[in-house]
């Protein structure tokens, strides 16, 4: 097998795993640096994020304000020293990505734009028309062509870490065009390899996005933590989950259902607010989860609109007019358009809520350190916390910046200090155990499970056990489904026999990783018995915060379901409260 | 819900079993307001797990699923199966190599979009805590088109001279050095000439227009690389007959 | 290594035919020959006017047969087809910014027929005087 020699290799290549490589190469021009990806880097589901980015930029704002927004938002799980650091890196980070060339969008006299999102007090968010994502990610990616010490490593799929003496000393990797493993060792790690949104039938996630860099880091030890929060964005399309971004709302557009009523007003976030004029933590710029929670109750009184894509409630855009919406919400509008055959200039938009984020992710501390030596994390993949039980929107594109670069810094000044010699034959060993590992599952005779079958299966009981509102019941019962699920998926079936570009081998792993997060997510979920920000729990209407102000942290066991463990959750100056959304009233 | 049955035709090519590509046909129940990437999806998840091709966002921003579809390059994700017969032919993107089914090699593209320097070298650099760089509304406007290529090639597999030449830097890349070149923070445009105005850059492309015509972002790549060739020509009259002009 | 990349060849003579939107590129540049024959033929006339009232007759003469008519006027139609299409992409070409707005393309094409017909005027009234 092939060993490639690096100082520090970073899995996945989007947002957070370019950040790292290039405050890498910035911090020491001699590293070797592997960027190490299963698609191309702009194929990265960080372009398909809209909204924009939360930082403090603007002379009414404020770092306090920025925090108090987040805690908050986050139902008092977030860690409140996480979230001082990322809150103060977080203007810097975006200024960086401005120097870098990023198209921001623009105020008349040349300064950048912010608009209004959901659970501000006030206008934050950095934003590119409703491309921000995008122009994040191929920002990064142009910025980082600059740097000859990145060496990338497009379309090679990791599958196992290597661990020795103790410390995470690299991994193996599939190089999917040509099937074969190589052995990447590195004195650290890090993983940026995104979200598990795939784990739902009904996401806005892309088809990449299957949990692998947190199966990853699982299966090696590190436990993932607070899985069991999953954030549902109130705005998808009907048809098939693309995103609507809360830019819709923060420009105007109400929520209304089928008897035109802004129901919102009904739920804690009234009262009503004049049309076209959006006003802060209020209505329809209430937070994530409240927003998506309104929308089950509407469901349940019968006040949604029927139609042939299932329940649904009206997003109603027109009174912003043409002209801003072609300027703030071009893609909003194609999206409308191309996939609904609606225009948001002259009708209203059915949307329903849909999965979106995973604020759970591999455990790791303020520096994006995991438990496990030599191993980082950053990105949707790793949880900090910093966005606790909820997060609120824009922060997660900051969070790729600030802790991308983090992972960076922490992971060059853990290998500037002082490491044994790998142990390379140990090393090798273990390589060759992976490399087993997958021929096993490639030469495995044809069995009586199927990809998709096992797939679907897991989809369906996510949905109906683990989805917005939770029972203890359904917990249970969604817990032994995966469980069976992963037994069965021991028999499942590879049909093709090709080495080169074996995208049924790749599903067969990615629904490994899926599998392996789901049963966090839904064992978490379990014995969390509470509701806390986007956990809710119909049995468990209350927060506790006598017992359950807790990170959960789950364990991975190859054969049982993971041991759940608590963490205290970091409180620093705001102490658990009531969360207002009601900012009209006053 | 109207459903169609659709047959698609799908080039397939397996380099450890065949000599060349052939032709794979599926009848596939279609709905309507599917796209030809969900056809794909369903052959892959009901009809022949051994189908490769590349997709993720489903949604037109990540550039992964171009193939030619009815000898038209386009995102498989944003081609609708209304604006289509019952028959649909699929193939992987012209003028690149095919490594697998629809996936093609595309190191060549990756190669010359970094051989333009497409990021921002800076007119006057300076410090983060100096705060951002001002830039007006008309100065966004003026380069923010061709920030907005998702590199998904579609250009490439248009344009016949790539197909004729394959030197030629291409339209991606030359617009997206046009967009650094074009930006009021940057100062890179010389350091990029050396590429994109050599021959195989901009002056390999006889302005077919294809590019612009299939790019699924209307980015004008055709356009841009007009541009590039009008300012690198008052460049070259500035050299030669007013030397004493600095440029 | 099991890697063998199948690179379909373009063909270098009958690419053109492969797409209707390259055939109407070829039309384009076929065009060029007759504007090259035409200005070949106008490179001549200057030559015989410079060579006295009798050689500048005897090309008259020429350009009388009906072979001459035929090609002028086949050159007249593919000049202006050439002239259309090229109008018809300078918009993309030479794009003109006014503060947050581009100017429309038709305005950008109407600008080059107007400073045609200016042209074209100025050639006619010094041809009639």
């Amino acid at each position: 097998m092939e060993i490639i020699q690096t100082d520090i290799a970073i899995v996945g290549a989007g947002g957070a795993g370019l950040r790292a490589a290039i405050a890498l190469a910035e911090m020491d021009p001699k590293l070797r640096i592997a960027l190490v990806s299963k698609v191309y880097p702009m194929r990265s589901h960080t372009c398909a994020a809209e909204g924009g980015a939360a930082g403090v930029i603007k002379s009414d704002d404020s770092l306090d304000l920025h925090f108090n927004d987040t805690v908050g938002g986050g139902d008092w799980l977030s860690d409140q020293d996480a979230v001082e650091y990322f809150i103060n890196e977080a203007p810097k980070e975006l200024i960086q990505l401005e120097h870098w060339g990023c198209p921001w969008s623009r105020e008349p006299n040349g300064s950048v734009a912010v608009r209004p999102f959901g659970g501000m007090k006030i206008k934050r968010t950095w934003f590119a028309a409703d491309k921000s994502g995008f122009h994040i990610l191929h920002t990064l990616f142009q910025t980082s062509l600059k740097y000859p010490s990145i060496q990338r490593f497009d379309e090679f799929f990791a599958t196992d870490l290597l661990v020795d003496d103790g410390r995470c000393q690299g991994f193996t990797a599939l190089e999917i065009r040509t099937g074969q493993m190589k052995q990447f060792q590195a004195k650290a790690v890090i993983i940026a390899a995104g979200g598990a949104g795939r784990m739902f039938p009904f996401t806005t996630n892309g088809a990449i996005k299957t949990g692998d860099g947190m199966a990853l880091a699982y299966r090696a030890g590190a436990p993932l933590k607070d899985m069991e929060f999953v954030q549902y964005h109130p705005t998808g399309l009907p048809n098939n989950g693309i995103l609507l971004t809360e830019g819709c709302r923060g420009e105007g557009g109400i929520l209304l259902n089928k008897d035109g009523r802004r129901y919102l007003q009904d739920y804690g976030m009234g009262p009503e607010t004049p049309v076209g004029q959006p006003v802060l933590k209020t209505m329809e710029l209430g937070p994530r989860d409240r927003l998506s929670q309104s929308f089950w109750h509407e469901q349940q009184k019968g006040n949604t609109v029927s139609t042939r894509w299932g329940d649904c409630v009206l997003l109603d855009m027109r009174h912003l007019g043409e002209k801003k919406i072609n300027e703030r919400l071009p893609l909003v509008r194609d999206l409308c358009i191309s996939y609904l055959g609606m225009d948001p200039v002259k009708e209203p938009i059915p949307i329903r809520p849909v999965v979106h984020y995973m604020m759970g992710g591999i455990h790791t501390d303020i520096n994006a350190a995991t438990p496990l030596p030599g191993l980082f994390a950053a990105g949707e993949c790793a949880c900090v916390s910093i966005n606790g039980a909820n997060r609120l929107g824009s922060n997660s594109l900051t969070e790729l910046l600030v802790f991308g670069r983090k992972a960076a810094m922490s992971a060059l000044a853990y290998m500037q200090s002082g490491l044994s010699t790998a142990k390379d034959a140990a090393l090798a060993a273990q390589a060759k155990d992976s490399e087993s590992r997958i021929q096993a599952l490639f030469d495995q005779p044809a069995g009586q499970e199927t990809i998709n079958g096992l797939r679907q299966e897991m989809m369906h009981t996510m949905e109906q056990g683990a989805g917005i509102y939770r029972t203890g019941e359904g917990l249970a019962a969604t817990c032994d489904k995966i469980a069976e699920l992963r037994q069965r998926y021991v028999g499942i079936s590879i049909n093709d026999k090709s080495r080169v570009y074996n995208t049924d081998l790749m599903q067969a792993l990615e629904l490994g990783s899926l599998l392996d997060c789901a049963e966090a997510v839904a064992v978490g979920a379990r014995d969390r018995k509470e509701s806390r920000g986007a956990h809710q729990r119909l049995d468990f209407t209350a927060r506790d915060d006598q017992n359950l102000l807790k990170h959960s942290l789950a364990y991975y066991h190859p054969k049982e379901p993971p041991r759940i463990d608590y963490l205290d959750v970091v409180i620093t100056k705001s102490q658990p409260g009531v969360r207002d959304y009601s900012g009209a009233k006053k | 819900m109207s459903e169609r049955q659709i047959e698609l035709e799908v080039l397939r090519y397996d380099p450890e079993k065949d000599s060349a590509p052939r032709f794979q046909t599926y009848s596939v129940p279609c709905l309507n307001e599917w796209v030809v990437l969900d056809a794909l999806n369903y052959v892959k998840e009901n009809l022949d797990t051994t189908l490769s091709y590349r997709w993720s966002c489903h949604m037109a921003v990540c550039g992964s699923c171009g193939m030619m579809i009815n000898g038209e390059p386009k995102l498989a994700c944003k081609a609708f199966i209304h604006e289509y017969s019952d028959k649909i032919r699929v193939e992987p993107l012209a003028h690149f190599p095919i490594e697998r089914d629809l996936v093609t090699v595309i190191e060549d593209f990756i190669g010359k979009l970094s051989s333009v320097k497409p990021y921002l070298i800076p007119k006057d650099d300076k410090p983060i805590s100096a705060g951002e760089f001002k830039q007006t509304p008309a100065e966004l406007i003026k380069f923010k088109q061709y920030t907005l290529c998702i590199n998904c090639m579609l250009c490439y597999a248009a344009c016949p001279q790539y197909g004729l030449v394959p030197e030629f830097v291409g339209p991606a890349a030359i617009a997206l050095a046009h967009r650094y070149n074009q930006d009021s923070r940057d100062g890179g445009r010389d350091a990029r000439q050396e590429v994109v105005a050599s021959n195989e850059g901009v002056w390999e492309c006889s302005f077919v227009g294809a590019c612009s015509e299939v790019c699924p972002k209307h980015v004008d790549p055709a356009g841009a690389l007009q541009q590039v060739k009008v300012a690198s020509t008052i460049d070259w009259y500035k050299e030669h007959l007013m030397p004493w002009v600095k440029k | 290594m099991s890697c063998k990349p199948y690179i379909r060849e373009t063909s270098k003579t009958t690419w053109y035919l492969e797409h209707p939107r390259y055939k109407r590129y070829m039309a384009r540049e076929v065009t060029c020959i007759f504007i090259l024959i035409f200005t070949f033929e106008l490179v001549c006339a200057l030559g015989a006017v410079a060579n006295g009232p009798e050689a500048y007759a005897a090309f008259l003469a020429k350009l009388h047969s009906p072979l001459s008519i035929l090609f002028n006027l086949v050159a007249l139609v593919v000049t202006v087809y050439h002239s259309v299409t090229w109008f018809n992409v300078t918009p993309q070409a030479m794009p003109v910014q006014i503060g947050e707005e581009f100017v429309p393309g038709q305005y950008i094409v109407g600008a080059h027929y107007g400073v045609w017909a200016v042209v074209s005027l100025v050639v006619l009234i010094l041809g009639v005087w």
